[in-house]
């Protein structure tokens, strides 16, 4: 990471997804503004964490980026190119170089498919290898994912939570793309297992010099794997910065909140944390405050935050905060 | 050696796999044949299925009359063995012999005969509308919940249109239609004209000489097919937001290629499930037009007409209603035994369970 080199940029993304009304004539009356206009980058090789509260927009800035969702707005480039300017067959050339993991592992796999073929579709969608090649690569891959290479004829049924998401790594792989788009692949299963799936994306992060974007919600994890964290809220990335500055000095109220919620793992230093309790809740994504989208419940307030939106700025190298305190 | 052998051999140090962790490959389809083939009903009703099918295209060698033949002598006509199973009035006003096995009806034709043929009727009947629910049902069903939105909300409007009408009174009312407006034309050039040519090689081809198959198919296809696109059209809509479909997309596939490969593979078990178990529907709904009078043509014998006309000497000859009663009721229970093998052989989930 030397070198810094960015792999994806984000410009100024927005994903509105209409609000209609009416039956047979649907009208537009409004918007839920999923992601409401984001701008980073994703370096080579780094392992971004995307870490919010639910219904943030941190999956669909993931989609967003991957193009499963076509932005309202806004620019992805991915090694220079223009995604979101891309259609049909270039766009699906894109696709082998940028693959995604999914939440589910229940839902995220064909139940009708074996595992050979769930992990084979990628390089048979794209023309890779031939039928015998392909299974042989399947075999490989199982290997790589840490399962029995004699699984390829099962079905997903037949496997455990922690496996199916094997399975999906095992699919993500297969097409040897250079960045992986992470969705909370870790909180739909056990404890126990998800520090096995974790060492496993990053030992085939050191392996393959993948390209992680990690949506989470558990803070710990993501400072565990993560290079640099962003904070999300509302639609909005609210701090970004790498994971030491992040977890040591934030600088956003609401990232300070969200890191005082983080049990220490000490009685003794757990007995001294000062927690910072937000009040009230989210407010509707269709309808988000004005001025500062935080400014309904910061304990830090002043007046121009509900007036004026707060500049998405670089206040320390590498350190970029929105918020009318910094 | 192979990268497939070398990845076996490097993580099994080079023992052999155990037992019961190397499987064959095996398809969906063959999959479901053999787990269809475990389930002793489906099996049952599958076998029972394909006799009335064999019964049905050798009719002409089965039976031992021709279905229209009848001497008014010999109607009512009742074999002794009859009168002693079923004692009541039958042996007091019955003419008997034994050359019905039986008996005969009220132009005194051969009860057996006209059920024999009678499947020909039934079973393409049943067939039919499998068939036209199933390709209408099924392509309509996909293409409004797949593009959904506007597409969508126009098509399922239509579908509620007509499901609002009642099913029986739209069969009958396009069933008088048909054999009003086709069913006599005889004036070449006209539309009427070419349905009732069509209508013609059908009856010819399913060996009938007359009966209006062909109105019968096209009113129950009519009304068949809505159930159906609107159960394929939920499936999809559940389908379609479920992660693996987006995990397709996001590797690349095609809109044909998640149809094909992932949609309907996990839709055409419940549909296969539930136009088999339809098909007594269909059947039963000739049975009911037939019943009416506006089913098949007589002299061409349907269940339906036969119990119709059975019907009206029930007292006197339970004979002539029980019969083709029983042959209906067989053939649904084949059918509904069948549809429920399917269901449990077309899931995955299933597999392994007896």
């Amino acid at each position: 990471m030397a070198e810094k080199q960015p792999l994806v940029q984000v410009k100024n993304l927005k994903m509105y997804f209409p609000i209609t009304r009416g039956i047979i004539f649907q009208r537009r009356i409004g918007d839920i503004k999923a992601v409401d206009g984001i701008t980073f980058d994703i370096y080579r090789g780094e392992t971004l964490g995307l870490v919010g509260e639910s219904g943030c927009g941190k999956s669909t800035t993931g989609r967003t980026i991957l193009q499963l969702y076509r932005p309202t707005e806004g620019e992805v480039y991915f090694d220079g190119q223009n995604l979101t300017a891309l259609k049909g067959e270039q766009l699906r050339r894109m696709r082998r170089r940028m693959q995604m993991i999914f939440q589910d592992p229940y839902a995220s796999l064909d139940p009708r498919m074996t595992v050979g073929n769930i992990i084979g579709e990628p390089l048979e969608v794209h023309n890779l290898l031939s039928p015998k090649e392909r299974r042989a690569r399947v075999m490989e891959l199982l290997e790589i994912v840490g399962l029995n290479p004699y699984f390829v004829n099962r079905y997903p049924h037949e496997f455990s939570g922690g496996q199916r998401q094997r399975i999906g790594v095992a699919r993500a792989l297969a097409v040897q793309p250079d960045f992986i788009v992470c969705d909370e692949p870790i909180s739909a299963l056990d404890v126990s297992i998800q520090a096995q799936i974790i060492n496993l994306l990053e030992e085939l992060q050191e392996k393959f010099s993948l390209t992680y974007l990690f949506i989470a919600h558990d803070l710990s994890v993501v400072r565990h794997i993560s290079t640099r964290v962003a904070v999300m809220y509302l639609g909005k990335i609210v701090e970004l910065t790498d994971r030491n500055t992040l977890y040591n000095n934030p600088l956003h109220p609401y990232t300070q909140a969200l890191l005082s919620a983080v049990p220490i793992p000490d009685p003794e230093a757990e007995r001294q944390r000062q927690r910072i309790i937000l009040e009230g809740d989210v407010p509707s994504p269709a309808n988000p405050p004005k001025g500062c989208n935080f400014s309904t419940r910061c304990p830090r307030r002043i007046d121009i935050c509900s007036e004026v939106e707060p500049e998405w700025r670089e206040v320390e190298k590498g350190h970029w905060v929105a918020c009318h305190l910094v | 050696m192979t990268t497939q052998e070398r990845a076996v051999q490097r993580l099994t140090n080079g023992t052999p796999v155990p037992k019961g962790q190397e499987r064959k490959v095996t398809n969906l389809w063959l999959d479901a044949l053999q787990r269809l083939l475990r389930n002793k009903a489906a099996v049952l009703g599958g076998i029972i299925v394909i006799l009335l099918i064999l019964m049905a295209i050798f009719a002409d060698q089965i039976a031992p009359y021709h279905y229209a033949e009848g001497d008014s002598n010999e109607n009512y006509m009742v074999p002794l063995w009859l009168t002693k199973v079923m004692p009541g009035h039958m042996e007091k006003y019955a003419k008997i012999g034994d050359k019905f096995i039986l008996g005969a009806d009220y132009l005194g034709r051969d009860i057996l005969s006209r059920i024999i043929y009678g499947a020909r009727v039934s079973l393409p009947v049943g067939f039919a509308g499998a068939l036209t629910a199933l390709v209408i049902g099924l392509v309509y069903g996909s293409i409004s919940g797949y593009y959904g939105g506007k597409v969508d909300n126009i098509m399922m409007r239509i579908v509620d249109i007509m499901y609002a009408f009642p099913t029986m009174l739209l069969i009958i009312l396009l069933m008088a239609f048909f054999k009003t407006s086709f069913g006599g034309a005889n004036e070449p050039g006209t539309a009427a004209y070419t349905f009732n040519q069509i209508n013609k090689i059908v009856d010819r081809f399913l060996g009938l000489e007359g009966g209006g198959m062909l109105f019968i198919f096209m009113g129950i296809g009519i009304t068949a097919w809505m159930g159906i696109a609107r159960l394929a059209r939920g499936q999809i809509l559940s389908l379609k937001e479920k992660e693996f479909i987006e995990a397709a997309r996001m590797i690349g596939a095609s809109d044909l290629r998640i149809i094909v490969r992932h949609i309907l593979p996990n839709i055409i078990g419940p549909i296969l499930v539930t136009v088999t178990l339809n098909i007594p529907g269909y059947i039963s709904t000739e049975v009911f037009l037939s019943f009416i009078g506006l089913g098949v043509d007589p002299p061409t014998p349907s269940w339906g007409s036969m119990i119709s006309e059975g019907s009206r000497a029930i007292r006197s000859y339970p004979n002539q209603v029980l019969f083709p009663a029983l042959a209906l009721a067989i053939t649904m229970f084949a059918f509904n035994f069948l549809g429920d093998g399917l269901r449990d052989a077309l899931d995955p989930r299933m597999r392994g369970t007896s």
